[in-house]
């Protein structure tokens, strides 16, 4: 680096250049996109509404005594009789249905993540496991995974939902199984890369244990496609409850995901009161397509054959 | 090749086999469908003589061998709902469902190809740039919120289109009853298959993006080009035929996930279709039918990826079907 300096570069860039860390560098980059950012800014309000949920709704949806049957099925706009305003309208108990979005936001938001949790590591040990140890038993768990992904998600999730009955911790289940073999093959085919290269030789003749090798070594330079493929899923994950909830086998009616918000509104659609599907609908895709845009965007900035 | 499919065929039954055992375990270990079907009144000699029709006496194992053994001459079990054979129930709802995903596959491919084709072909247009931001659309929305929507554009705002149901079916060929042959049959399939074709849509123009882009830099394009082809041939026969190898490939492995998202789509317009039928059968516990689905779907894609794996060999003539795939 402090060899030769070439007349047009300027002294100021070099320094420039020199405390860059390779984080700073991601960060950087991936912000230079302004569809990105939108998606990043997005992104944080929607979380922020998910977790400052009881703070920031009008009322509380879930508390009897706030909500009144009498003010049902009330278009957006409409006055509250507590002096403010359902600015979403209302659904078919009264609720009003921005207050219910945020805690629906909430319930979908954490179940994506959880799920995504679990899977992520489970597909890491498999995907590991299956490249560092080869063999029989990387032929075993490479099948599995590819007969799992010949099947739509929905199909196996549905499969597994009928197995093993309904309820949050089966719905979350169910999408760690459905979701594992993503991140076993990523990192699988990752790590088969990695694998081959000097650094791992080297490692491997100063004796270091597997466990070292793996962990240390050749786990962190497998992250950049799994970071990718991670974000993708959560927003999977986050439909991917919303589509059972929705069929009425997802989340129980006791944890109203915005899946099941939008199948209450269902029946009321046909009569023309569009607002109890149409909001949670909107507050779903927004999620999607702002974690979307970002996956999009990390994508190219982890990407090495992108980099400058 | 003959070698190959013989490999697969038998690997398929191995999973078939695999695939019946654990889904009617799994089935078998939840819930007790006689607290369904049999009406809390009825006194114990009555639930008795139930749970001994339906053969729910025996232990699990004798239970799944009579039900190996029906299977192996095509019985695969009687609903405890209907008290018919299931796999009759699900053969006569599957006319229904393959209309519905075929349809859905034709307006993915008549309108994704050349969508893709254009924004491919003009990456930095105003037209390319828009329908590359609509296909990230595509991806993003939920295909049932999607399909409430249009229910309540096309149904309940402007009365254009049933917002449910199959429309009158006509036999085609007197075996299969098909809806697409009367205009009402039309308005009813319509909406669905739109709305099933929306990812698909989406993939394909993604797809064929990604093959026009790379196509145009290979030097066989340009050969073209030096040689004074018109922009049409170029385009039309060199850039095409090289885009649609990866492009059969997918629609072909597509076909068997839109017959399962076709479930989502069939619950939300009432299409009378195996998906809800299958989402019916589990709400209703009804084991026989969840477990005969189960395995006509398995079945079904199994021969989808053979059918695609030999379709490939035969668009391509660098891949050869060896022992190492599937």
């Amino acid at each position: 680096m402090n060899t030769v300096v070439t007349p047009v570069a300027t002294p100021a860039n070099e320094s420039e250049r020199a405390v860059e860390t390779p984080f700073r560098r991601i960060v950087n980059d991936f912000f230079a996109n302004p569809v990105a950012m939108f998606g990043f800014g997005l992104l944080c309000v929607l979380i922020f509404a998910a977790i400052f949920a009881p703070l920031i709704s009008p009322q509380n949806p879930y508390d009897l005594a706030q909500i009144d049957v009498v003010d049902g099925k009330l278009p957006p706009g409409s006055k509250s009789p507590a002096g403010g305003t359902f600015w979403l309208g209302t659904d078919d108990q009264g609720r009003d249905m921005l207050s219910a979005i945020f805690y629906g936001l909430r319930i979908s938001i954490a179940v994506g993540a959880i799920s995504t949790v679990f899977a992520l590591v489970i597909g890491l040990a498999m995907g590991l496991t299956a490249a560092y140890f080869g063999g029989r038993l990387e032929t075993l768990i490479m099948r599995i995974v590819d007969i799992q992904l010949s099947f739509p998600t929905i199909l196996i999730a549905l499969i597994l939902i009928a197995v093993l009955g309904q309820g949050t911790g089966k719905v979350i289940t169910a999408l760690v199984a459905v979701q594992w073999a993503y991140y076993a093959r990523t990192v699988r085919s990752a790590a088969l890369v990695e694998k081959r290269k000097e650094y791992i030789e080297a490692a491997k003749c100063l004796a270091l244990s597997p466990a070292r090798i793996v962990f240390r070594h050749l786990l962190p330079n497998c992250l950049p496609p799994l970071i990718v493929v991670a974000t993708v899923q959560v927003a999977a994950a986050i439909a991917l409850e919303a589509t059972l909830s929705f069929l009425g086998l997802g989340l129980p009616i006791t944890e109203p995901s915005l899946g099941l918000l939008i199948a209450n509104g269902y029946q009321y659609l046909l009569s023309g009161k569009y607002w109890i599907s149409f909001f949670p609908g909107i507050a779903l895709l927004l999620t999607i397509v702002s974690i979307n845009l970002v996956a999009d965007q990390l994508r190219d900035v982890l990407n090495p054959r992108l980099q400058r | 090749m003959l070698i190959f499919v013989i490999r697969r065929s038998l690997q398929s039954v191995i999973v078939l086999f695999v695939m019946s055992l654990l889904v009617f375990v799994g089935v078998y270990a939840v819930g007790n469908p006689i607290d369904i079907l049999i009406s809390p009144q009825a006194d114990q000699i009555d639930r008795e003589r139930a749970i001994a029709s339906l053969g729910l006496d025996k232990p699990l194992w004798a239970q799944y061998l009579s039900f190996l053994h029906g299977a192996l001459g095509g019985d695969l079990g009687r609903s405890f709902v209907h008290s018919t054979s299931a796999l009759k129930l699900i053969v006569e709802r599957m006319p229904a469902t393959m209309e519905l995903a075929l349809a859905a596959m034709v307006i993915a491919i008549i309108l994704g190809i050349p969508l893709g084709l254009w924004a491919g072909l003009r990456p930095q247009s105003v037209a390319g740039r828009s329908i590359m931001a609509g296909s990230i659309l595509g991806f993003s929305l939920p295909t049932f919120w999607v399909g409430l929507m249009l229910i309540m554009v096309f149904s309940v705002m402007l009365g254009w289109l049933p917002s449910n149901g199959r429309g009158p079916t006509i036999e085609l060929f007197g075996l299969i009853p098909v809806s697409f042959l009367s205009l009402d049959g039309w308005k009813h399939l319509i909406m669905p298959a739109t709305n099933l074709a929306l990812f698909n849509l989406a993939l394909l123009i993604r797809l064929t993006r990604a093959g026009a882009h790379e196509a145009l830099l290979q030097d066989y394009v340009k050969f073209a080009r030096a040689k004074g082809l018109t922009n049409r041939r170029v385009i039309g026969v060199h850039v095409l035929r090289n885009i649609l190898i990866p492009v059969v490939t997918v629609i072909g492995l597509q076909f068997g996930a839109l017959i399962g998202f076709a479930i989502v789509t069939e619950t939300v317009f009432a299409w009378p279709g195996m998906g809800k039928l299958l989402i019916d059968s589990i709400n209703f516990l009804d084991r026989p039918v969840i477990v005969a689905y189960l395995l006509v779907i398995v079945t079904i894609f199994i021969v989808i990826n053979l059918v695609v794996d030999i379709l490939y060999s035969a668009l391509d003539p660098r891949v050869r079907l060896t022992e190492t795939k599937g």
